[in-house]
């Protein structure tokens, strides 16, 4: 493998006083796709905040594509081909579904994600481009914020908790759309803390605890148990 | 008669007010930010007009041209050197940075134009009137005032809704962090809002001086009939700030003819009626429209 198109090395973040990751280390290959999962405050998000920019890390270095991107501000990143679908979603609700599939590609890098592109992976947006952003469902809003981020056509796609909240069917669906991101040879670092649709879709993945990596590996070659025990910090019980 | 002529002159006035709570409605929408030496700015540029008037031998409308571009520039600058230092942390920041710019801007003008008032004369267009009949003559320059009122108004809504640089302050307006995951720099959305805030501002100093005498000290109680258009309109909303400052106007000169004292007062109250029974005014949602 040539030098991985996301190297984290040694990295610490703060809020504050409160130290969230510690020593986070990883890779992620050009059109890989790799699952960050772990516990509620485990520091996942965080971890994707801090790829975007939008909070500063106290010590190591985040290098895309072979260079340090430590002096490119947040808003600049999504034109160096990172984009991230947040937490929460954070459709804009002042601007209409459409204009908020529009506003994701006003910085954007060549490639296969144009608005007709967005519509045909995404049909369900089509009938509600009219509709403001607010009251939608939360499915809806989910698939919005992924159609917004593809618009940039990144080369390396975030997913923040894209299961949060939906229900069991409209996980399904919205992560139906994953192989499609795949197929256009982006690469994509997705958080979770569903794990089993976590591991479902990935090459491999990291499992946080506390804000360090507790276990990496890839599906099928770590068990249940030793996740089970990663993720939560401690042995099961076995009789 | 002289009520329907109170209600037609405070239109009039209500134009000249929405003029000067633009600005302030524009950066409360965009940054949630309150500009306390807003009234202040728009004196200073009732100054320059006079200066630059008098040393061109001008019509001071025509220093507009000078005035409001000006204006442009000192917004953006301030917004990039000073403003944005106090944007999004305890508004107790907002008020000691924007309060002591206006008392610079104050005892600057204090110290180079003395305290006499001045005026800005435009020649004949001040007394020219249109007359309705014996009671309702309309003043070409409430007029105008208002006119601009309403295309300065029109405009930002046209930007704001039909722009790419429009759609990018109101999606900083809903959520700054999300918008610079799209590529947007917040800082140059703020920068641009408080540009037109100042140059819209700057107009209406220019017009306030046609209208009236003014002092180095005139700022602060033109703010707060600003603020008080912003806030019976709706804050944020940029028609609530026509409709607000409108009210107002009206509010005012129909109690001027109640009785010649009451003119502040009856705005003042219609002010307080509105917070205590509408806190978010007549369009009101804190968001940009």
């Amino acid at each position: 493998m040539d030098s991985p198109l996301l190297q984290i090395d040694d990295l610490d973040v703060a809020y504050g006083d409160f130290q969230a990751l510690f020593g986070i280390s990883l890779g992620v290959g050009e059109a890989e796709t790799v699952s960050i999962i772990g516990a509620n405050g485990a520091g996942k998000s965080t971890l994707l905040k801090a790829i975007v920019g939008l909070v500063p890390p106290v010590r190591g270095e985040i290098r895309f594509d072979g260079s340090s991107i430590a002096s490119i501000p947040a808003h600049r990143r999504v034109a160096a081909g990172i984009a991230l679908v947040p937490e929460g979603r954070r459709i804009f609700s002042s601007l209409s579904v459409e204009e908020n599939i529009v506003i994701g590609g006003d910085i954007r890098r060549p490639g296969p994600w144009t608005k007709a592109g967005v519509l045909d992976a995404f049909p369900l947006l089509q009938k509600l481009l009219r509709r403001s952003g607010e009251g939608l469902s939360g499915g809806e809003r989910q698939t919005l914020a992924i159609a917004r981020a593809l618009m940039a056509n990144p080369r390396l796609l975030l997913l923040d908790e894209v299961s949060l909240g939906l229900a069991p069917i409209v996980v399904r669906q919205v992560y139906e759309a994953i192989p499609l991101i795949k197929a256009q040879g982006t690469t994509v670092l997705l958080v979770e803390q569903d794990v089993n649709q976590a591991i479902a879709v990935a090459d491999r993945f990291y499992c946080l605890l506390e804000g360090r990596i507790a276990l990496s590996g890839r599906p099928g070659e770590v068990t249940h148990d030793e996740i089970t025990e990663a993720y939560f910090g401690m042995s099961t019980v076995r009789d | 008669m002289v009520w329907v002529n109170a209600v037609v002159q405070g239109i009039l006035l209500g134009g000249l007010y929405a003029l000067f709570a633009t600005g302030l409605s524009l950066a409360f929408g965009v940054m949630r930010f309150v500009n306390l030496a807003h009234g202040d700015l728009a004196i200073l540029a009732a100054f320059i007009a006079v200066s630059l008037s008098t040393s061109l031998d001008v019509n001071p409308l025509v220093t507009l041209v000078i005035v409001v571009p000006g204006g442009f520039v000192v917004g953006y600058a301030l917004q990039r050197l000073v403003f944005d230092r106090v944007v999004g942390v305890d508004p107790a920041f907002q008020i000691v940075a924007t309060f002591g710019l206006g008392v610079i801007i104050q005892n600057a003008l204090l110290e180079k134009y003395t305290a006499d008032t001045q005026g800005l004369n435009v020649g004949s267009l001040e007394t020219a009137t249109i007359r309705i009949n014996d009671a309702i003559g309309i003043g070409w320059m409430p007029l105008v005032t208002l006119l601009c009122a309403i295309a300065v108004l029109t405009a930002l809504a046209v930007f704001i809704k039909a722009t790419k640089l429009g759609r990018a302050f109101r999606a900083t307006s809903d959520d700054a962090d999300a918008a610079r995951l799209m590529g947007i720099d917040p800082r140059r959305v703020f920068a641009v809002a408080m540009a037109l805030a100042i140059s819209t501002v700057a107009l209406a100093g220019v017009l306030l001086g046609v209208r009236g005498s003014f002092g180095p000290f005139s700022g602060p109680e033109n703010l707060i009939f600003a603020f008080e258009a912003v806030v019976i309109g709706g804050l944020g909303s940029l028609w609530g700030t026509l409709a607000g400052g409108i009210t107002l106007g009206v509010a005012q000169l129909i109690g001027n003819q109640i009785d010649p004292q009451w003119g502040q007062l009856t705005g003042h109250l219609v002010f307080l009626g509105v917070l205590a029974f509408r806190p978010t005014g007549m369009f009101g949602k804190v968001a940009l429209r």
